[in-house]
């Protein structure tokens, strides 16, 4: 499919397909994690053929997203750093979910809260794989003593919990925000959906003009 | 054995297993009861949890029997004597003896011959070229009326009280302590603990195994404590004695059964030499009563050989041909293993059978023993297990670096079945033949010993019959009348041992009545007659199958005095009778010394009671004779006679290899002076400042001898060789737990993993510190559990002067981290 | 071990009450740690009746052997030489499953009956259930669960369920040749504790006393100490074991509040779309660009 001159490249397809592949592990993981996380949920592990195999997927799972997430997070994190503009946009986020963006500071190619989204997700990536590793019984749990899995386990559960309300969230966000789905599929935007929800990166992408 | 019977008359555990739960104090010395004995130890817990016993441990290891200890006393190894004769020493310069016991039931009284002398370490009557004791001076004096004499007042300078008292008036609490490097206050609170059972109505118990039996001076170990419980008033009581913890469960029964080569079955021995006479052989051992009124039970002996001979050679057996004597051999010397394994090193034995024996692992001096194997002929093994003496030709590597090219002895191994794979009979410590039955049948080719034994004999006894043979008489005349002969059944055996009458017995009481019909198994061997009308096996095992039946295999457990002495359970020899001597539990008036535990009691007719009354059942309290009746002199000898190879009374002597290389009592006479020391085996002693470690093999509660490295479940609980140090000879060394160390002695090397441990402490003794190296010996390079080194290769060929039980207990090394 | 058993108190990952019609009497296990002789006797026993069997090791410079409790190994001792006033002492734990009354292993667990809980109080894996994520290895206090290689279950000691609900007492309390161990109602054991405290206290021991931790609400495996004062002298038995606030944390109301949390997050957001609308591109900006 050729790209339309018309609109902005918005995500490479490189961008797009690691993406999924975070999208889809993250989806498989949170099925897979919540089989442990409570008796409510251990259905759930007839999607992965049964407890044993959800036990021995998830972890591995885990990793697949780590690794798709580390690419990701060395791709965007410059383009995610805080600028004042970012934090002014944040101290209006009201208005936004007001449905009100009149007054909402420019935006870049990444507005306020999702930078601050970026960098939550990071945080809970980290704390899942540090604790993930810790109470992974076939290759590293033995390592441990029983309190530090304990803690691990804690915290396992928190960041999941946690990181799962920032992706319900984000793709919230997606969906209300009309379009965005389209440039994570399709990669380019309409320069109208730019200028309403990033005019900065507008800006930049065409120098001001239309 | 050898140190029980000279004092009591009998060599066998004085009590039974139940019977430790009534001790008031119990002592653990040269053995290790809870990990040689775990199941019978229940009986020690018993005793602590219903009958508020105190327990004590004396070992050069805080065992595993210490740690459930109320008191542990550490001791250098080889000093039990010392130990002991200062117990002895404490109890007589206290006065806390039982004095009525002692004067009435132990030769204390008894006077002593007119040049019996100990002087400087030696008794009279050494001869030190012999290494051996003229010991006619060893005797009581006999009074006109052909009796010994006693003095009452106990006051007479040669009685045996004062000679005792003179004896161990030496072995003070500081000479204990140098000796045996025991803390003098922990000695002290020992003695103190062992003089409250002088009391009538306290006893104390000791419990003993190969920890005394395996050095040179072991049954004088056993015997001092044997003379402690006497003094104690201890032996005949419930919940008292010298209990003699056997190893196997059945080696009681071997030595019942005369398997040593000077014995007999019942402990008849085999004529000497020089005995070709037959009334001389029965009259040396037919002893009359040394005291007026005494039992001597001995004096029957006629009647047990007798039977004995008609039971081996039936019709053959006649009162013209002394039945059948002069076919016994005559011993010119006694072939204990030492000395067979020294004849085979020297050449001139050149053809041996091992049953149910594995001697590379179970004697010292591998190396030697491996040269005289090496040097037979052929090797006969009948065993359930590949055992290393049936593979010593192997090379397994640095385990038995042999080249089997050099060795040309013939070995053939003949597997047997092992005691689950037949019925028999056990006799365990306690004295009791309990029954058992087949739980499964034996693998491959394996047979019972007595078929394979039985084949061995049939066909030799063909090969005679063909071909002749120097002296084939008592091989052709065997009595063989088994139903099946190549397969004599347990049971058939059993009957046989019982024995039965030949022809009708009369009462000879009453000649109207006939006590036992021809044919009939005998009651007990009070039947026994000297006139050949009656056969029996095994005199003190008669009663065991009796017309009644197989009394062995009874399994009622009902216990009336609740004292444990459950007399239907099993059969207990001699006479099912339980605690041994059982009239010293009764006063001379017949009164129990502790109505709390009556054993027997006079009914006003007849002795009766919660056991079977040792002792002649109508003879009156009031009446002279004494409760050991099995001695001439009807007493407990306090003062052994003549029956000891190194002296009537129990000395120290050190060990053969010592780390003091002195006696601090005598230093002219460090060892037994009576040990016999084969020619080069001196020499092969090390000496403490090339080895300056005291070394002691044991056996550890996960693992039976060399048989358990064969089975998984016991190779799991403990898997590999190991020696245990103490943590200051760790440090000294640099060796941490954990690490390779090598352990060497003047004979050879083995090498194992280090335990190091704060259970083995340094001992000040004689102004050194003395260390100990435990050795445990249950490995060897066959089975299933990580091969090691046959511990024996470092231990020393010297035995005991009375048993040759060899010195695996004390010995010396070196050791480094390898 | 059926799950049909009728006497069932708790199962794990179960929010449902399990079978309970059948009640027992509450069993316990009394080692007697003052009167073992540490001859391995039990764990013999245990591999027998279980018909588990542990490698052949090696020795470590100590009497242990197996070292450590394994998959096949329900039950090892444990030899710690200690030095106390009284002088050496060789104290001698026979290791292994306490049976707690409040079990950690059971609370952690995510796989639905793999741990259940009998009446009489015995504490049982089902490892046909078990999904071998080692979770009750994290919430056991007393560190006893052990992860088979072979087939990725877990196993411990069974405190022989099997023989016990046939009227027999476990293996090991059958083999123990000096009674250390018995085994009884969890009532006749205390109180049988109490006399041989007694008797300890006779012999000198004046903090002898009964170990039955109250962190896990008491367990159906007890010892008697000679210095119950310091367990952990006995190869660091636990002081105060408890299942610990962060298993509480990890197992208890946070996480179906942590679930509704999230639900409330997605109902939250579909309210917020049919309430406020979707954020489109304003009519301006698409005049813009038409």
């Amino acid at each position: 499919m050729k790209s339309d001159p018309n609109k902005l490249l918005r995500y490479t397809p490189f961008e797009r397909a690691n993406h999924w592949l975070v999208a889809i592990t993250f989806i498989l993981l949170a099925l897979s994690g919540l089989v442990f996380f409570h008796p409510a949920f251990y259905p759930l592990n007839q999607l992965f053929g049964g407890g044993v195999w959800t036990r021995i997927l998830h972890p591995f799972l885990g990793l697949v997203m780590a690794l798709s997430f580390g690419v990701m997070f060395f791709s965007y994190r410059k383009l995610n750093l805080m600028t004042p503009t970012d934090r002014a946009w944040l101290s209006h986020v009201r208005e936004m979910v007001d449905g009100d963006d009149r007054n909402m500071p420019e935006a870049g190619k990444f507005n306020g809260g999702q930078k601050l989204l970026f960098w939550l997700l990071v945080a809970c990536m980290v704390l899942l794989i540090l604790s993930g590793i810790v109470i992974w019984r076939a290759y590293f749990a033995f390592l441990f003593p029983a309190a530090v899995i304990r803690f691990a386990s804690v915290v396992h559960a928190v960041a999941a919990t946690v990181i799962n309300a920032l992706i319900i969230f984000h793709i919230y966000a997606a969906i209300w925000t009309r379009e965005s789905i389209d440039a994570m599929l399709y990669g380019q935007v309409r320069r109208a959906w730019a200028k309403q929800h990033h005019p900065a990166w507008f800006r930049e992408m065409t120098g001001g003009g239309k | 054995m050898a140190s029980l019977a000279p004092t009591f008359g009998r060599g066998a555990m004085t009590n039974h297993w139940v019977d430790i739960k009534n001790a008031n104090v119990i002592i653990v010395m040269g053995g290790n009861a809870a990990e040689a004995h775990p199941c019978g130890f229940k009986w020690v817990t018993e005793a602590k949890a219903h009958n508020h016993a105190t327990f004590i441990v004396v070992d050069p290891r805080f065992t595993r029997s210490a740690s459930v200890a109320d008191l542990y006393a550490p001791l250098r190894t080889g000093t039990d004597i010392a130990f002991l004769g200062g117990v002895i020493n404490y109890l007589l310069s206290r006065d806390k003896i039982q004095h009525e016991y002692v004067k009435a039931y132990t030769n204390a009284p008894f006077i002593v011959a007119e040049g019996f002398k100990f002087d400087d370490g030696l008794f009279s009557g050494y001869d030190a070229a012999a290494r051996k004791y003229d010991k006619s001076t060893w005797a009581y004096e006999i009074g006109p009326d052909g009796y010994a004499k006693v003095d009452e007042t106990l006051r007479h300078p040669r009685c045996v009280l004062q000679l005792l008292m003179q004896h161990y008036s030496r072995y003070t609490p500081e000479v204990v302590s140098n000796i045996c490097g025991t803390p003098k206050d922990t000695f002290l609170k020992v003695c103190e603990i062992i003089a409250t059972t002088s009391v009538p109505d306290r006893t104390l118990t000791f419990m003993y195994a190969l920890g005394w039996t395996q050095h040179s001076v072991g049954s004088q170990m056993i015997r001092t404590a044997a003379m402690v419980q006497l003094l104690l008033g201890n032996v005949g009581m419930a919940g008292g004695g010298v209990n003699a913890l056997r190893g196997h469960s059945n080696i009681q029964g071997l030595t019942d059964l005369g398997l040593l080569s000077d014995l007999l079955p019942g402990y008849l021995t085999l004529p000497r030499e020089a005995e070709t006479d037959y009334q001389g052989y029965i009259g040396k051992r037919a002893l009359k009563p040394l005291r007026p009124g005494q039992l001597s039970y001995w004096q029957n002996y006629a009647k047990f050989h007798v039977s004995l001979m008609k039971a081996w050679f039936g019709g053959a057996a006649t009162k013209e041909n002394n039945w059948c004597f002069d076919w016994l051999p005559k011993l010119d010397k006694v072939y204990d293993v030492l000395q067979v394994f020294e004849l085979m090193h020297q050449g001139k034995l050149n053809g041996y059978f091992c049953q149910g024996f594995n001697p590379l692992g179970a004697i010292p001096n591998k190396a030697k023993l491996i040269g005289a194997m090496s040097k037979l002929k052929y090797l006969v093994v009948i065993d359930p297990l590949a055992t290393e003496t049936s593979c010593f030709w192997e090379n397994h590597g640095e385990y038995n670096d042999v080249d089997p090219a050099k060795i040309q002895t013939e070995v053939i191994r003949l597997p047997s079945t092992c005691f689950a794979e037949e019925n028999g009979s056990l006799t365990n410590s306690g004295r009791w033949l309990q029954w058992h039955y087949k739980g499964a049948e034996p693998p491959g080719d394996a047979k019972p010993d007595a078929d394979i034994i039985a084949g061995i004999f049939l066909n030799l006894r063909e090969l005679y019959l063909k071909e002749g043979g120097a002296f084939p008489n008592p091989i052709l005349n065997l009595a063989w009348d088994y139903k099946i002969p190549r397969s004599p059944a347990p049971e058939e055996l059993a009957m046989e041992y019982n024995g039965k009458a030949l022809a009708d017995l009369i009462d000879p009481k009453d000649s109207t009545k006939v006590m036992v019909k021809k044919d009939q198994q005998l009651d007990g061997f009070a039947q026994l007659r000297d006139d050949g009308s009656t056969a029996c096996g095994c005199w003190l095992y008669s009663g065991a199958w009796t017309e009644k039946g197989n009394m062995m295999a009874r399994r009622d457990n009902s216990d009336p005095s609740g004292l444990g002495n459950t007399l239907n359970w099993a059969f207990a020899w001699p006479a099912n009778r339980r605690v041994l001597y059982n009239r010293a539990s009764c006063d001379p008036s017949g009164k129990p010394w502790d109505p709390k535990r009556k054993l027997i009691g006079w009914d006003g007719s007849k002795w009766t009671g919660a056991d079977v009354p040792d002792f002649k059942p109508d003879s009156a309290p009031g009446d002279p004779m004494s409760p050991f009746i099995m001695n001439p002199e009807g007493v407990g000898r306090l003062f052994a006679l003549d029956k000891m190879a190194e002296g009537p009374f129990p000395e120290h002597y050190e060990p053969f290899e010592t780390p003091i290389d002195t006696n601090p009592l005598h230093p002219k006479v460090i060892s037994n002076p009576a040990a016999r020391v084969f020619k080069g085996d001196m020499e092969a002693f090390g000496k403490g400042k090339d080895f300056p470690y005291a070394a002691t093999t044991y056996r550890l509660t996960e693992h039976f001898h060399f048989w358990t490295k064969h089975t998984k479940l016991s190779s799991i609980m403990q898997p590999e060789q190991f020696v245990e140090i103490g943590e200051e000879l760790a440090r000294e060394k640099g060796i941490k737990a954990g690490d390779r160390v090598k352990v060497w002695s003047n004979r050879g090397f083995i090498k194992a993993v280090a335990v190091v441990t704060k259970r083995i402490k340094p001992l000040q003794v004689n102004g050194k510190t003395v260390h100990h190296v435990g050795i445990p010996f249950h490995w060897g390079f066959k089975g299933i559990a990580k091969n090691g080194y046959l511990a024996n290769t470092l231990t020393p060929f010297v035995g005991d002067a009375n048993t040759q039980t060899p010195e695996f207990k004390s010995f010396l090394v070196n050791i480094e981290k390898a | 071990m059926a799950l049909q058993s009728l006497d069932i108190t708790r199962r794990s990952a179960t929010t449902t009450a399990s079978p309970s019609q059948r009640q027992t009497i509450k069993v316990a296990k009394l080692i007697d740690v003052t009167k073992c002789i540490g001859c391995k006797a039990c764990q013999v026993a245990c591999m027998e009746w279980n018909d588990t069997r542990d490698a052949i090791g090696s020795n470590h410079g100590v009497l242990d052997n197996p070292m450590d409790l394994t998959e096949n190994s329900w039950t090892v001792m444990r030899y710690a030489e200690v030095e106390t006033d009284r002088g050496l002492e060789w104290l001698i734990r026979k290791d292994g499953c306490m049976h707690c009354a409040d079990p950690g292993c059971l609370k952690a667990c995510p796989a639905p009956g793999a741990i259940v809980q009998f009446s009489n109080g015995i504490v049982d894996f089902h490892e046909e259930n078990c999904i071998g994520c080692g979770y009750c290895i994290a919430g056991c206090p007393f560190d006893i669960p052990r992860l088979s290689k072979k087939d990725s279950k877990v196993y411990k000691c069974t405190l022989c369920s099997d023989r016990v609900a046939v009227g027999l007492e476990p293996a090991c309390v059958k083999t123990c040749p000096t009674g250390a161990i018995v085994f009884g109602s969890k009532e006749e054991m205390t109180h049988h504790a109490e006399g041989r405290i007694v008797d300890l206290k006779e012999r000198g021991f004046a903090k002898a006393g009964l170990y039955d931790p109250a962190g896990v609400e008491g367990t159906h495996v007890m010892y008697v100490l000679h210095h119950a004062d310091q367990p952990e002298v006995y190869c660091g038995l636990p002081r105060k074991p408890s299942i610990g606030p962060m298993v509480g944390l990890w197992k208890g109301a946070a996480k179906p509040l942590a679930s509704f949390a999230l639900a409330m997050v997605a109902i939250g957001a579909f309210f917020h779309y049919v309430t406020k609308g979707p954020n489109v591109v304003s009519k301006e900006i698409e005049k813009e660009f038409e």
